[in-house]
């Protein structure tokens, strides 16, 4: 890695859609090391707010800003959705296809896309076809095809949504190495139970505005808002 | 110039006489028609064989034509944004269904001696056959690209963009991910081409041992009365068409198994 894209600063951003405001104005700066946890109730807008960090979304007003030029940047992020794409090919080829769009050479790329698959727990579906897979091997694929370009920041939105027990915590455990390794992570979830697990940091989110940003620590035992503390004892806040 | 049938042909075109042009035809010379088409290609007869291929060697030039103008387009429309995509769109769906007659006389008068192209000398050989079928073929192949490969890109949307890949990657990517349904595509517009005769007829003008394919042989033996030798040939061709739609088939099949 040539020069950090972090921090990230955001500032005064609102994203609108057909001039209604979906998120906005949010402010906040991402910097640091280990796993910030985006929360909130449904539709309080974590989706949108992933997607307008890694660029996915145009702010109508405001900005954001990496630490070194957006065209740089890009390349050292990248970005788990809800629902993970299957491309029509083989479980290798998918992972595979992220390095080979960034310009690596078929053969390298695949040797890699094993060896990541491997990691994440895929190795005995390697030749499948992606569209057979299981939701939890379909949610290690895209983690992996998100790995093997070793971003910088890597973005997941809600990735373990539908998922059992069991396939959580392997996904979680894929997560907790990453950072062990310096990967910056930035995961929306509803899951209080995973944002306790696997937050260093809690981004708490209300009616498309940030309502609380704090430690992790600070957050569960001593939320700053009425509201976070509500959304903590389980109740429904709007 | 006259369709020289071979020596058995004649004798089953004499069955006919004048008067069974006009009365409708009957049920068994459709079985007739079946045992005509037995009978030539079991003989191999020359005459067959030669018009088959010629079938085939135009209308396959026309489609892998068509397709590389075709399939590219579709999916350059499917993934650009511009002002004027969905006039494009409604122009290539209204030119699907083109009368090939008048694509006919179109490049019959394009390509005729007082014409702009005129020079050139196409007119009535194979290549002024295929040029008009790339015209009739084109849009179809490029229509059905373009519906596989949008519903295609409204689910590879979001991860395509998320990995930065350029335009031609993207174009690259739903290509080769849609290719099942672009192969059903590509044998769209070989089955509108190998089944047309009206371009043909005029731009190639059924010329003995020239351009002389099936539809244009089966018009010419229809016209003269000889109803089950049409036939025969109607039967080689439905099972030409056939034969090249199992073939493509079982090729992209034995290529990889599994779900895609
Ligand atoms: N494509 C869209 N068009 C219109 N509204 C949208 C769209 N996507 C999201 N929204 C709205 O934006 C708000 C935030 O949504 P989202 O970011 O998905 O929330 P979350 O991920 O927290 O559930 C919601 O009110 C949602 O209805
Ligand atoms: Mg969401």
């Amino acid at each position: 890695m040539v020069s950090s894209i972090l921090p990230l600063r955001i500032h005064a951003a609102e994203v609108k859609r057909r001039g209604t405001r979906l998120i906005g104005p949010i402010d906040l700066t991402l910097g640091g090391t280990g796993i910030t946890i985006v929360l909130g109730p449904n539709g309080s807008g974590k989706t949108t707010l992933l997607r307008l960090m890694h660029g996915l979304e145009r702010p109508a007003h405001g900005g954001l800003d990496w630490s070194i030029p957006e065209e740089e940047a890009r390349g050292s992020r990248s970005f788990v959705f809800q629902t993970p794409t299957m491309m029509r090919r083989s479980v290798t080829d998918c992972i595979a296809y992220a390095l080979r769009v960034a310009g690596t050479k078929r053969a390298e790329a695949r040797a890699r896309a094993r060896e990541v698959a491997t990691h994440v727990g895929l190795r005995h579906a390697l030749d499948r076809s992606a569209q057979v897979l299981s939701g939890g091997e379909k949610q290690k694929l895209a983690l992996a095809r998100a790995l093997i370009r070793d971003p910088e920041v890597l973005f997941l939105d809600e990735p373990c949504a539908n998922l059992d027990g069991r396939a959580t915590r392997e996904i979680e455990t894929i997560l907790t190495d990453a950072r062990s390794r310096g990967t910056r992570i930035v995961m929306s979830t509803h899951d209080l139970g995973q944002a306790a697990r696997l937050a260093d940091e809690i981004v708490f989110m209300l009616n498309g505005c940030v309502r609380e940003l704090n430690g992790a620590e600070t957050f569960f035992e001593k939320p700053a808002t009425p509201e976070a503390h509500a959304f903590l004892n389980g109740q429904i806040v709007e | 110039m006259p369709f020289r049938p071979s020596a058995r042909m004649v004798s089953r075109a004499n069955v006919f006489d004048a008067k069974h042009k006009e009365t409708p035809l009957p049920m068994n010379e459709i079985l007739e028609g079946l045992v005509e088409a037995a009978k030539l290609i079991a003989a191999f007869d020359p005459e067959l064989v030669e018009i088959t291929l010629r079938s085939l060697q135009v209308t396959i030039t026309a489609v892998v034509i068509a397709a590389a103008i075709g399939l590219p387009l579709g999916a350059w429309l499917a993934v650009m944004r511009f002002r004027s995509r969905r006039l494009v769109i409604a122009l290539l769906n209204a030119l699907m269904g083109l009368p090939p007659v008048v694509v006919g006389l179109i490049v019959y008068v394009l390509l005729s001696r007082s014409g702009p192209f005129g020079v050139l000398g196409l007119l009535f050989t194979p290549t002024a056959m295929i040029i008009a079928q790339v015209i009739i073929v084109t849009p179809l192949i490029a229509s059905i690209a373009h519906q596989a490969i949008r519903d295609l890109w409204s689910e590879y949307h979001d991860l395509l963009i998320s990995l930065n890949t350029t335009k031609r990657q993207r174009v690259a990517t739903l290509l080769w991910d849609a290719r099942r349904a672009l192969l059903t595509a590509c044998l769209a517009g070989f089955g509108r081409g190998i089944g047309e005769v009206g371009a043909i007829m005029i731009v190639g003008g059924n010329i003995d041992n020239a351009t002389r394919v099936l539809t244009t042989a089966i018009a010419l033996e229809t016209g003269k009365g000889n109803f089950a030798l049409a036939l025969g040939l109607g039967f080689v061709l439905i099972a030409l068409a056939i034969a090249v739609n199992l073939l493509m088939h079982s090729l992209s099949r034995t290529e990889r198994s599994g779900t895609w």
